[in-house]
C-alpha cells in the first residue's frame, strides 16, 4: 500500500489552492499554445519558464504549471489539426490525416470530442503508467542500444509507403524529400558541417516547427492568396457539440491500443511523441479492415494519433524522471527546469524527493481531468478562437506563428526559411505530393542514420551487429513485415470488395 | 469573439516579447533556449550581480539560440561591437567551437572574454559492474586495442567530452587518435544510459550529469580531470593522481564585445570578480556542482589562449579542422 500512501502525499501536495489555480491556468495556457501553429509544447514551455522564475514560484508549484502547459499544449495541438489542416506541434501531425477530412465532412465537433477523449485516455493511461511502473520501466532503456533504435526508425520508416493509399511515388519522393532536408546542419559523428553553405544558421538543421509552420500554415496562405480567399480550407463550420457515443464506443479498444504504442515509444528516450502517434496511426490502419477510409475522416484515424502522442507524452517523463534522459524537446527542457530548481532526476529521485515526485504525478492526474473538461465540454471556447473570418485568422495565425518562430532564435534566418518552405509547400500541394511524409522524413531520418552510424563505430562496420539483439531481430521482422504486408495485402483485400464477389 | 481572439494574441506577443531587454538595463545573452548552462550562467551570475549591488539594475536575459552560439557571437561582433551594458555568457564549448573554426571564420580575438567563475570537472564514468577499475585500466586497454572501448559522449565528434578522451591518451602516450572510438549522442544523460545499457565501455562527460547515477550506485567514476579532489566527491580519484597529467573542465563564463572601453572592461571584470567572491555564488555552485575556477581578465585571457591552441592541435589530428 506503499503506493496509496505515496499517492496520498502527493495530493497533499498538490491539492492546494494555489497549485489548483497553476493547474487550471496552466492547461488553459498550454491548449492555446498548443493550437496555435508556431507554439509547440516545447517553446510553450521555454517561453514560461523565465514566468515561474519572476512568479518565484518553489520547485512543486513550478512543475506544476510547466506540466500542465504541457499536456495542455499536447491536447491543444489537435484543434488546429482538425479545424484548419494545420498541426499546432508535431506531434499533431497525424491528427490532420484524418481529423481534417472529418471536420469537412461537417463533423469538426465529434472529432474534436472523440479526439479529446482519446487524449484523455492516453495521457490518464500514460499517468498511471507513469506511477506504477517507472522505476521498472527505467531499465528498458538500457535496452536499446544503436542497433536497436536504428531498427525501430526503420520500422517506421519501412511503414510510411502505406501512409498516403492514393499515390505511393508522390508519398516516397515527399519522404526523401525530407530525409534531405534532414541531413542539413552539424553531422554527430565527424563533426562537420554539412549542406550548410558556410551558413550559420544552417548549423543545427532545421527546426520541425520552421518546416511545420511553413509547409502547412504559410503554404494555406498562398492557397488563400490565389484563390482570393474561396478555396481556402480556413473557416470550418462548428455545429452543436453532442458526444459522439458511437464513434467513441467503437474506438475504444483503438485507443488502448494505442495507448500501448504511444508510451512504449515514450519511454524509449531516442523515440518520442511523434513516433507514437505515427506507429500508433499505422498499426492501427495496418490491422483494421477498412484500410481504404483511413485519410478520408475515419474516426478511429483521429482517436488512434491523439492517444498515441498524448501516451507519449507522459511515457516521455519516465526516462526524463529516473534517468534524465530527456525523451522530446519539450521534456528537455522541463529537465533543465528540473535541474535549475536544484532537483537532479536519476534513479534515485524517488525515493530522494518523493514529494517532487508524487506532487506531480498528483498535478498531471489533477490536470488530466482540467484538460478533459476544458477540451470537451468547453472545446467552443478554444475553437472560438480559431473561427473568425479567415481574412483575420490567416493573418493572425502568421503573426503568431512568426512571433513564436522568432522568439526562439531572435533572427530573421528562420522566418525567411519559414517562408520558402511555405512556397515549397504550395508548390507540392499544386503537384498533390504530399506534406506530411516530408516532416516524417525530416523527424526519422537524422535518428534512423545517427544511429546506424553510432552502431557501425561501436562494431568497427560488422553489419551483424545491427541483428545483435533479439529486440533488434523482432525489429527488423516487423520492419519488413510492415513493408511487404501492403504490397500483397492490398491485392488480397481488394477482391471481397468487388460488388459481385460471393464474399 | 473577435476581441477574445485579439486579446490571446495580445498575451501571445506580450509572451514572446517579454525576453527581449529593455535598452537601459545591462544585458545578459545566452546563446541558447532557456534552461541550458549558457541561460543558467546569465540567469544566476546575473542575479548575484543585482543582489550584491554591482549593477543598479535587474539584468536582463536574452536567449538568442542557434549555430550552438555563433549566432550570438556574430550578432556581437558585428552589431553590438561597442555595447558596454552587454554581457555574453561562455563556456568550454565556446572555445571549442572557435577553436575548430565552427562560428563561421569568426575568432577568438574578436570580443573580448571576461573570465570564468566556475567550472563543471569533466569525468571518466564506467559501469558499476564494469572490468576497469581505474583509470589506467581502461586507457590502457584502449591503447592496446583501440577497437575495443568505446566512448561515449554528449557532444558530437570533435566536440570537449571527445577531446577529453584523447587528452588523456595522449598522456599515456597513444597518439593513434583516429583510431580511438568515439560515438557523439544527444547528451550526458543518453551516453550515461548507453554505458549501463552495455552498448558501450565508458562515457565522459562532466560530473553534474552524472551525480544522479552515482547515488543509484549504477556507474563508477574512474577519474575527474580536475587538480584536486571535489569537495563532495571526495572519494573519486582525479587523473592526475593516477599519473595522467591532464585538466579538463567545463568552464563557465563570459565575454563582452571587442570594442567597448577599457573602463568598461574593467568594470565588468571587477563585478565578475566580486560574483566569483560571494556567498551567493558559492551557494549556487554547490547546488549546481560546479567545483571553484576563478579566473578573471588577463588571466583568463591566457588560460584561454592555451585551451585554444591545444584544441586546435588534436582537431587537425582527427581531422575535424584542416
Amino acid at each position: 500500500m506503499d503506493l496509496l500512501a505515496n499517492l496520498t502525499q502527493g495530493f497533499a501536495v498538490a491539492l492546494t489552492w494555489s497549485t489548483l489555480l497553476l493547474a487550471v491556468a496552466g492547461c488553459f495556457a498550454g491548449t492555446i499554445i498548443g493550437s496555435l501553429p508556431g507554439l509547440g509544447p516545447s517553446n510553450g514551455v521555454a517561453i514560461l519558464i523565465p514566468l515561474a522564475f519572476s512568479l518565484g514560484l518553489d520547485a512543486t508549484e513550478a512543475l506544476v504549471l510547466m506540466t500542465s502547459v504541457y499536456y495542455g499544449a499536447m491536447y491543444g495541438g489537435r484543434i488546429s489539426s482538425i479545424l484548419l489542416n494545420i498541426p499546432g506541434d508535431e506531434p499533431a501531425l497525424m491528427t490532420t490525416l484524418d481529423g481534417f477530412p472529418m471536420a469537412r465532412q461537417g463533423r469538426a465537433a465529434d472529432a474534436l470530442v472523440l479526439s479529446g477523449v482519446a487524449s484523455f485516455v492516453g495521457a490518464f493511461l500514460a499517468t498511471v503508467g507513469l506511477m506504477l511502473l517507472a522505476p521498472v520501466l527505467a531499465r528498458v532503456a538500457y535496452l536499446f542500444g544503436p542497433s536497436e533504435y536504428f531498427a525501430l526508425y526503420l520500422l517506421a520508416f519501412c511503414t510510411l509507403g502505406g501512409l498516403s493509399s492514393r499515390n505511393q511515388v508522390k508519398a516516397a519522393l515527399a519522404a526523401v524529400t525530407g530525409l534531405g532536408i534532414a541531413m542539413i546542419g552539424l553531422d554527430n559523428q565527424t563533426g562537420l558541417p554539412r549542406l550548410t553553405f558556410g551558413e550559420l544558421h544552417l548549423m543545427d538543421g532545421v527546426d520541425f516547427l520552421v518546416a511545420i509552420v511553413g509547409l502547412f500554415a504559410v503554404s494555406e496562405i498562398f492557397f488563400f492568396i490565389e484563390s482570393h480567399g474561396k478555396e481556402s480550407a480556413i473557416g470550418v463550420k462548428l455545429g452543436r457539440i453532442t458526444i459522439p457515443v458511437k464513434d467513441i464506443v467503437d474506438s475504444i479498444w483503438t485507443m488502448l491500443r494505442a495507448t500501448v504504442i504511444g508510451f512504449i515509444a515514450g519511454v524509449l528516450p531516442g523515440a518520442g511523441a511523434s513516433l507514437g502517434s505515427f506507429l500508433a496511426y499505422m498499426g492501427e490502419k495496418a490491422i483494421s479492415r477498412d484500410q481504404e477510409t483511413f485519410g478520408t475522416g475515419n474516426p478511429r484515424g483521429v482517436a488512434a494519433p491523439e492517444a498515441g502522442n498524448n501516451a507519449a507524452a507522459g511515457g516521455a517523463l519516465v526516462p526524463m524522471l529516473t534517468l534524465g534522459v530527456p525523451g522530446s524537446g519539450t521534456t528537455a527542457v522541463l529537465l533543465a527546469l528540473l535541474l535549475t530548481l536544484n532537483i537532479t532526476p536519476g534513479p534515485t529521485l524517488f525515493s530522494d524527493r518523493p514529494e517532487v515526485v508524487w506532487g506531480l504525478i498528483a498535478s498531471l492526474l489533477i490536470a488530466n481531468f482540467v484538460l478533459l473538461i476544458m477540451n470537451v465540454p468547453l472545446v467552443r471556447l478554444f475553437v472560438h478562437i480559431l473561427s473568425v473570418p479567415a481574412w483575420l485568422l490567416l493573418p493572425g495565425i502568421m503573426l503568431v506563428a512568426y512571433g513564436g518562430v522568432y522568439s526562439l532564435s531572435g533572427s530573421s534566418f528562420d522566418l525567411i526559411l519559414m517562408t520558402a518552405f511555405g512556397l515549397f509547400g504550395y508548390i507540392f500541394r499544386k503537384l498533390d505530393v504530399p506534406t506530411v511524409p516530408i516532416i516524417l522524413g525530416i523527424l526519422l531520418g537524422n535518428n534512423m542514420e545517427d544511429n546506424l552510424r553510432r552502431a557501425m563505430i561501436i562494431s568497427d562496420g560488422d553489419w551483424t551487429y545491427l541483428f545483435s539483439s533479439g529486440i533488434a531481430v523482432g525489429l527488423w521482422i516487423a520492419a519488413i513485415a510492415g513493408f511487404v504486408a501492403p504490397i500483397f495485402l492490398r491485392q488480397f483485400l481488394r477482391k471481397p470488395s468487388q460488388p459481385d464477389s460471393n464474399a | 469573439m473577435t476581441s477574445r481572439f485579439t486579446r490571446t494574441l495580445a498575451v501571445a506577443i506580450l509572451s514572446s516579447t517579454a525576453m527581449v531587454g529593455s535598452a537601459f538595463a545591462a544585458e545578459c545573452i545566452a546563446p541558447a533556449n532557456p534552461g541550458g548552462g549558457w541561460d543558467f550562467t546569465c540567469r544566476s551570475i546575473g542575479k548575484i550581480m543585482h543582489d550584491i549591488g554591482v549593477v543598479d539594475k535587474p539584468v536582463q536575459v536574452t536567449n538568442m539560440s542557434g549555430g550552438g552560439g555563433g549566432l550570438a557571437f556574430s550578432h556581437v561582433v558585428n552589431e553590438r561591437n561597442d555595447d558596454g551594458e552587454l554581457i555574453v555568457a561562455a563556456s568550454s564549448a565556446t572555445a571549442t567551437r572557435l577553436a575548430q573554426n565552427a562560428y563561421g571564420g569568426m575568432t577568438a580575438d574578436q570580443v573580448s572574454f571576461l573570465g570564468a567563475i566556475g567550472a563543471d570537472p569533466g569525468v571518466l564514468v564506467v559501469a558499476a559492474d564494469s572490468e576497469f577499475a581505474n583509470l589506467n585500466d581502461l586507457l590502457d586497454a584502449a591503447k592496446s586495442d583501440p577497437s575495443s572501448v568505446t566512448f561515449a559522449g554528449g557532444s558530437a565528434t570533435g566536440g570537449f567530452d571527445h577531446l577529453k578522451v584523447l587528452m588523456a591518451l595522449r598522456e599515456v602516450g597513444f597518439t593513434d587518435v583516429r583510431s580511438v572510438k568515439y560515438v557523439g549522442l544527444d547528451g550526458g544523460g543518453d551516453a550515461l544510459t548507453s554505458v549501463i545499457g552495455g552498448h558501450t565501455q565508458a562515457m565522459t562527460g562532466d560530473i553534474s550529469e552524472v551525480v544522479g547515477f552515482l547515488k543509484s550506485g549504477d556507474v563508477r567514476v574512474v577519474a575527474v580531470f580536475t587538480e584536486n579532489r571535489i569537495p563532495g566527491f571526495d572519494d573519486i580519484p582525479t587523473a592526475m593522481e593516477q599519473g595522467v597529467n591532464v585538466v579538463a573542465v567545463n568552464w563557465r563564463g563570459l565575454y563582452v564585445p571587442k570594442g567597448i572601453s577599457q573602463a568598461d572592461y574593467d568594470r565588468w571584470s571587477d563585478a565578475l570578480a566580486q560574483v566569483a567572491a560571494s556567498d551567493e555564488w558559492a551557494e549556487t555552485m554547490a547546488a549546481n556542482g560546479l567545483a571553484p575556477f576563478t579566473k578573471v581578465g588577463a588571466e583568463f585571457q591566457d588560460y584561454l589562449a592555451g585551451v585554444i591552441n591545444d584544441v586546435q592541435m588534436l582537431s587537425r589530428e582527427i581531422g575535424v579542422i584542416q
